[in-house]
């Protein structure tokens, strides 16, 4: 401004700001005056936003405001809301009979929705995030149920657990035949080789099916029942299917007869509220391999 | 052209320029003619679809809103009498603003800002509360009378201002309230309304809209067009030599001579123009300006300057028209003797024009086709294929059925994939096998678990293709979607 040259436009008789381009100057047009009265109302909110709200980062905080508001509080009031809207539907829930859920589309969309989380939070680390299981944990998506999978059999099995120690949990193991000296090395290679024929699968040369078949009934029909269906009374696995919760090949059958199996499945009663294991149930009985 | 000064050379304030400048207020004085009657009829048509629109009802059917025009954001539909839009047809809007641009500049290239001088909320809600001021303090002379008397001011001027701004009060609270009809059933939302039970946020909308029209329409005016909205900013770029825009025909109207001096003049032979400089043009001017400099900014083109102008030349007993829908080259063209030419029609406007017209038929022609049911299918990604204890193979789909006609409808799944494959959707006893049946309730969608299973005999590829068909029985209505059938 030391330097101002006042330029007086001759066309319009009005001065301008003295900055130039291309030989065209620009007018100083005014604001309007309500424009500028505006602009430092502006401000003065702007002042009182600092007074109201949090604003100032100081060393290791920041000012409060008096109105004492916090994002994280907002969050919280949220949170109770949801707990309160999904506490109502999760009443409705628990009312219901596990087949009735089933049936009706907006509880059955709600148990799955739930079931899902729930899922996630608390069984996805052994059978995984869909539910497609791993060697030792069973595919929750197929029709093989070692405890059954109707939608009742499906809740006991989450609320007691299998060997969880729970004392209405399911019992029942694979013994270690080897292992115990039940049954000679030959003996599990011959009847590993028998149990392979059950469900099809090609056997080792030279090996006595005759023999495979006696030691079988003599050791494992007691479980796993005539012809070796299985039973789902004491979780013995179907072994004429196509589902192999450890393995079908030699190596690994010889080993599940040597050392024995014993997986265990923790009891949620108590750790999970009766509604949301009916909902784990709804959700685990909808992936598809629901009796 | 500059000269520079010196600042010691300066004596008055006014060289530099103020910093801000006051705002010189504007007593539009009132007028009749042809365009002031266009402007009423328009702004009469304008609020009347606004205030009594959210009224109208339109029958849908047992369970449907029944209000012709609704927003309906609980529920995510918008119905427009016959129309009904989902939010994933969102699309009709663009193409609706696309449209609607485009008429814009046709309107600009054929008759300058004719949305700006006529249809603009803003010009239609400023005339209304002026003609609520004129009604209340009379007439330009009489405002300006009014608002420089010094005098202490009487009784009847503060009922009079008092009256003014409680009548633009209620006009803008029911502009306010006239808005928030448009998001509820209206007669139900003016029930609540009046007995205090209606949301807080209708209250809330109202009070804001009450605000910005009481503000903007009251208050704030002409300062709106020129300091707030681009769209005068715009048009300038829009704009081309033909179109016609309000003009003062300077070939005619100058030298600017007075009644009795023109008549001396004419009477010895002289030709003078007919600007009789009585200043009626800026009188009742809603921006204040004098359309005689020319093409401006501040202009609206509201003609109502050409009503004034053609009453003082009938007045005066000359040719009407004076100022009127014109541009430069017919002035030009008049000064060289020549015949005006009015081009409506070219290249601009006709495009302006195809385009309205192709994306606007494009438009309905979409819209008269839409399906009514579709489907979407998502394959489940976790896992993607399942082995049955049988050795057959089953994948999982989540397929949402949208039902968006005013009936509930039955519609049967079929898939077209692997051989010999069945379906089954979750939660859903099947009456037919292998093709399941579900209900989906008018207006809604149903998502479903669906599970397609191919038996181990038919040993299906890697990956292979599967087409679902939903099919409404009884209508025969289809739809369908497309994803793979993996085997792992």
């Amino acid at each position: 401004m030391t330097d101002h040259q006042s330029d007086i436009d001759s066309v319009s008789g009005r001065s301008t700001t003295g900055h130039e381009w291309d030989g065209i100057k620009e007018l100083n047009t005014p604001l309007p005056r309500w424009w500028v009265i505006t602009f430092y109302l502006t401000i003065v909110w702007a002042i009182g936003y600092w007074i109201v709200y949090p604003a100032w980062p100081l060393i290791s905080s920041n000012t409060r405001g008096v109105l004492g508001y916090s994002s994280r509080a907002d969050v919280a009031v949220e949170l109770a809301n949801l707990d309160k809207i999904r506490g109502d539907k999760m009443v409705a829930l628990g009312a219901a009979s596990l087949a009735d859920i089933e049936k009706d589309p907006a509880l059955l969309a709600l148990a799955r929705a739930k079931g899902k989380t729930v899922f996630g939070d608390n069984c996805a680390p052994c059978h995984g995030s869909g539910a497609a299981g791993a060697k030792g944990y069973p595919n929750l998506n197929d029709d093989d149920w070692l405890w059954g999978g109707t939608l009742d059999q499906i809740m006991q099995t989450i609320q007691f657990g299998a060997r969880s120690g729970h004392a209405k949990a399911h019992e029942g193991q694979m013994l270690a035949f080897g292992k115990d000296g039940v049954l000679k090395p030959d003996e599990i290679v011959t009847v590993a080789n028998y149990v392979r024929s059950l469900s099809g699968l090609p056997t080792r040369n030279g090996y006595d099916a005759a023999k495979g078949e006696k030691i079988f009934a003599e050791n494992c029909v007691a479980c796993h029942g005539e012809g070796g269906k299985g039973n789902q009374e004491m979780g013995a696995p179907n072994l004429t299917d196509k589902i192999w919760l450890y393995g079908s090949d030699e190596a690994t059958l010889i080993e599940t007869i040597s050392q024995g199996r014993a997986g265990v499945m923790p009891a949620w009663e108590g750790r999970l509220d009766p509604a949301t294991i009916k909902a784990m149930a709804v959700y685990v009985h909808s992936l598809g391999g629901g009796k | 052209m500059n000269k520079t000064v010196n600042p010691s050379e300066l004596t008055s304030e006014d060289d530099y320029g103020p910093l801000y400048a006051a705002r010189k207020k504007v007593y539009p004085q009132s007028v009749s003619g042809t365009f002031r009657r266009i402007k009423w009829g328009l702004m009469a048509f304008c609020l009347g679809v606004y205030y009594f629109l959210p009224f109208v009802r339109w029958n849908r059917g047992l369970g449907a809103p029944d209000q012709a025009v609704l927003i309906d954001l609980p529920n995510s539909r918008f119905y427009f009498f016959f129309i009904e839009l989902w939010p994933q047809e969102v699309y009709y809007f663009t193409g609706l603003l696309i449209v609607a641009a485009v008429a814009l500049f046709l309107m600009n290239s054929v008759g300058g800002r004719i949305w700006c001088g006529y249809l603009c909320p803003q010009t239609v809600w400023t005339d209304v509360f002026y003609a609520v001021e004129r009604l209340i303090e009379g007439d330009r002379r009489e405002r300006m009378k009014k608002d420089k008397s010094s005098d202490p001011m009487k009784l009847e001027r503060i009922s009079e201002i008092v009256l003014k701004h409680s009548i633009w009060l209620l006009i803008a609270w029911w502009t306010g309230g006239a808005w928030v009809l448009y998001f509820n059933d209206a007669p139900t939302l003016v029930k609540q309304l009046v007995t205090f039970q209606a949301p807080m946020i209708a209250y809330i909308w109202i009070g804001i809209l009450t605000a910005t029209t009481y503000v903007l329409a009251g208050h704030m005016r002409e300062q709106v067009c020129n300091y707030m909205c681009p769209w005068p900013r715009i048009q300038a770029a829009l704009t081309d030599e033909w179109a016609l825009n309000v003009t003062y025909r300077y070939d005619r109207g100058e030298k600017r001579t007075s009644v009795k001096k023109a008549a001396e003049l004419r009477a010895l032979g002289q030709s003078v123009g007919d600007c009789v400089d009585c200043y009626q043009c800026v009188a009742v001017c809603p921006t204040g300006i004098d359309i005689r400099d020319g093409a401006q900014m501040e202009c609206i083109q509201c003609g109502l300057c050409i009503d004034a102008c053609d009453t003082v030349m009938t007045k005066i007993g000359r040719p009407t028209r004076l100022i009127g829908y014109d541009n430069d080259i017919n002035i030009h063209r008049r000064q060289e003797g020549k015949a005006p030419i009015y081009k409506i029609v070219r290249a601009r406007t006709v495009a302006y024009a195809v385009i309205i017209g192709v994306i606007g038929s494009f438009m309905i022609y979409t819209l008269a086709t839409r399906s009514l049911l579709d489907v979407n299918v998502l394959h489940d990604r976790n896992p993607v294929a399942v082995k049955l204890s049988d050795g057959s193979i089953r994948n999982a789909y989540t397929v949402r059925l949208l039902n968006k006609s005013g009936y509930d409808r039955v519609i049967a799944i079929d898939a077209n994939g692997p051989v010999n494959a069945t379906l089954h959707v979750v939660g859903a006893d099947s009456v037919t096998p292998d093709r399941p049946m579900i209900v989906i309730p008018r207006d809604s969608t149903s998502e479903l678990r669906l599970l397609v299973t191919a038996p181990a005999e038919s040993n299906p590829e890697k990956s292979i293709p599967v087409r679902f068909h939903v099919t409404d029985i009884g209508l025969g209505e289809a739809a369908s979607a497309t994803d793979n059938f993996v085997a792992p």
